[in-house]
């Protein structure tokens, strides 16, 4: 299997550039970032932060400066309210797992809509086996929650809604503030929480703001190092840990904090807080130079999620019809353009995107769908280079898929 | 997204840029498709076949992945010049040899180019409706999983169809 993994990356040799767009799987970490991970390593701060002896107390205080600058660019009330996770997936099942055993007891539904991430999505669907019901709220064709559907499914008897501030896969800015304005008239005892991992360094929120009771972030969707994320929890609002062990720093989750990693978390968030503005407006440029090229380029082409201010300013996610999503992965890859695509091959079929079923995508749209997400780091001349060898390698696939599939 | 991690062989990755036999044949004596687009599978198969049963000309489309085109891209190969009752008994084991084997994930893939291969066959003595006695009256592994596949994506995009509607 290794082998034949090393002759496909013999395969990409001699690439005359190379554009790394599959920010939503995976980042590269900016030397800055880098930089200042580094030293924590091996210079300072390598003590565990609750032991009493200098490298601990870096630690400790390492750990704080960081609480401090990420609760800040949150705005939150106070760095308690910031908790350390090692990311996304640990932050979503906390905030669920942590919520519902707390509230067990008070009632038994939950809220969700269709096209959260799947660590909402499977954690949800777990705790049906254990006697909580789910509610899914639909989505329009651009992925915007209904919202009166969300006002009918909030009852006395519901304990915890999640629903995501920006959409993963398809961009769309969700009107989180209404939302739980929503879900607390109907019962102010729900508890409510954001994924805000495509939001965080991306649009300008504040947690305050939104009144929102929870909200997960994420270390590598803002270009840190993967491995670490957090969950905010407002104060006042009680969860359970669901993970024991030996309790540091770190009230929600037990072992020895990952100093290296939480520091570059909170270097991460300075570089992409620094400029926002300016930030979201180049990787908006830049997207919608992608989106406006592929259409300009390449025909039979649809644009997943909404358009201009209400889309994410990194995210592109566009069907190919006629051209199958792994393939053109892979020929991408081999012309030096890394992207995902949106659908996942279990074991005898292809299973499309959950969020793209739900805007009512049909299976062979979902298919082809690619999903890429600009960063401050990517230039003109990298969206150039990409819609110099996407409308090739489209048009080579479906010289391929032929006559096959005609719609 | 695609999670599956996919080692590709040599094999495979060459025959996905550089497929043999790709394209629609305008005289083929036959042609037969497997899978459909709801799988994200899909594929076609032209025969030229001629009085003696042999197959001239084999060509494929194919709507799938890098093992499916590749698979394919073998499957058209090895029947050229082939009987019809010797191209029958290619199997979908002996394709995914060729190509230097396949990912579990990825066995699908070479199935659905068997299957569609044993279609065109079948539907060629259906067309001249004569049943030949090596002919299994039965559908076989490859032709079966190729059905239960089609059935399985209008099933799952119905169940989600509903699911979204409720
Ligand atoms: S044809 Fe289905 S994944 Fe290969």
């Amino acid at each position: 299997m290794v082998e034949n993994v090393r002759e496909l990356l013999k395969a990409h040799e001699g690439l005359k550039r190379e554009v790394y767009l599959d920010i939503e799987n995976s980042s590269m970490v900016p030397t800055e970032v880098l930089e200042a991970i580094l030293p924590y390593f091996n210079k300072r701060a390598y003590g565990n932060p609750t032991l009493t002896h200098k490298p601990g107390w870096e630690a400790f205080e390492a750990i704080m400066e960081s609480a401090q600058k990420i609760s800040g660019f949150l705005g939150c009330k106070s760095l308690e309210e910031v908790n350390f996770t090692p990311g996304e997936t640990e932050a979503n099942n906390l905030a669920l797992l942590g919520a519902t055993l707390q509230t067990r007891g008070k009632g038994k539904k939950i809220v969700i809509s269709e096209v959260e991430p799947l660590s909402i999505m499977h954690v949800t669907e777990m705790l049906t086996k254990y006697g909580f019901t789910v509610s899914k709220i639909p989505v329009d064709s651009e992925g915007f929650i209904n919202l009166e559907r969300l006002k009918e499914a909030v009852d006395g008897n519901t304990v915890f809604v999640s629903l995501s501030a920006v959409n993963h896969e398809i961009g769309t800015i969700q009107p989180i503030k209404e939302a739980q304005k929503i879900v607390k008239d109907k019962n102010p005892n729900a508890i409510f929480h954001t994924d805000a991992s495509d939001a965080y360094g991306k649009i300008p929120f504040s947690v305050q703001d939104l009144g929102v009771d929870m909200a997960t972030i994420s270390s590598y969707k803002i270009l840190g190092p993967r491995g670490i994320g957090a969950l905010y929890v407002k104060e006042g609002v009680n969860i359970e840990r669901i993970l024991e062990g030996q309790i540091g720093t770190q009230k929600l989750w037990p072992g020895v904090e990952n100093t290296p990693l939480i520091v570059g978390f909170a270097k991460a968030s300075e570089l992409a807080f620094q400029n926002l503005e300016e930030n979201v407006r180049h990787m908006r440029n830049l997207r919608d130079k992608l989106i406006n090229g592929i259409f300009e380029k390449i025909a039979d082409v649809r644009l997943n999620g909404p358009k201009g201010e209400k889309r994410a300013p990194d995210n592109v996610n566009i069907s190919f019809l006629r051209c199958e999503g792994e393939a053109l992965t892979i020929e991408l890859s081999l012309n030096g353009v890394y992207v995902s695509s949106g659908s996942a091959c279990t074991r005898r079929l292809l299973q499309p995107s959950h969020v793209l079923v739900a805007i009512g995508r049909k299976f062979e749209e979902a298919h082809g769908s690619i999903l890429m997400k600009v960063t401050r780091y990517h230039t003109e001349e990298d969206i150039d280079y990409v819609l110099e060898v996407l409308p090739k390698a489209v048009e080579r696939l479906r010289g391929i898929s032929g006559t096959t599939v005609v719609e | 997204m695609s999670r599956v991690p996919l080692p590709y062989s040599q094999k495979i990755l060459e025959l996905f840029r550089n497929p043999k036999n790709l394209g629609r044949m305008e005289d083929a004596t036959v042609s037969a498709v497997a899978g459909n687009p709801q799988c994200g599978d899909m594929i076609t198969f032209y025969l030229k076949i001629n009085e003696q049963e042999i197959i001239e000309k084999a060509t494929f489309e194919s709507y799938g992945c890098a093992a499916n085109i590749a698979t394919s891209s073998i499957a058209t190969e090895k029947v050229k010049g082939m009987k019809l009752e010797d191209a029958w008994k290619i199997t979908w084991k002996s394709v995914a040899e060729e190509v230097g084997g396949l990912p579990a994930v990825k066995f699908h893939c070479g199935i659905l180019a068997v299957g569609a291969l044993r279609r065109a066959i079948r539907a060629y003595y259906k067309n001249k409706q004569i049943a030949p006695e090596w002919l299994p009256k039965e559908l076989t592994f490859e032709e079966k999983q190729a059905l239960e596949e089609e059935e399985l994506a209008r099933i799952l995009e119905k169940k989600m169809k509903m699911a979204e509607e409720k």
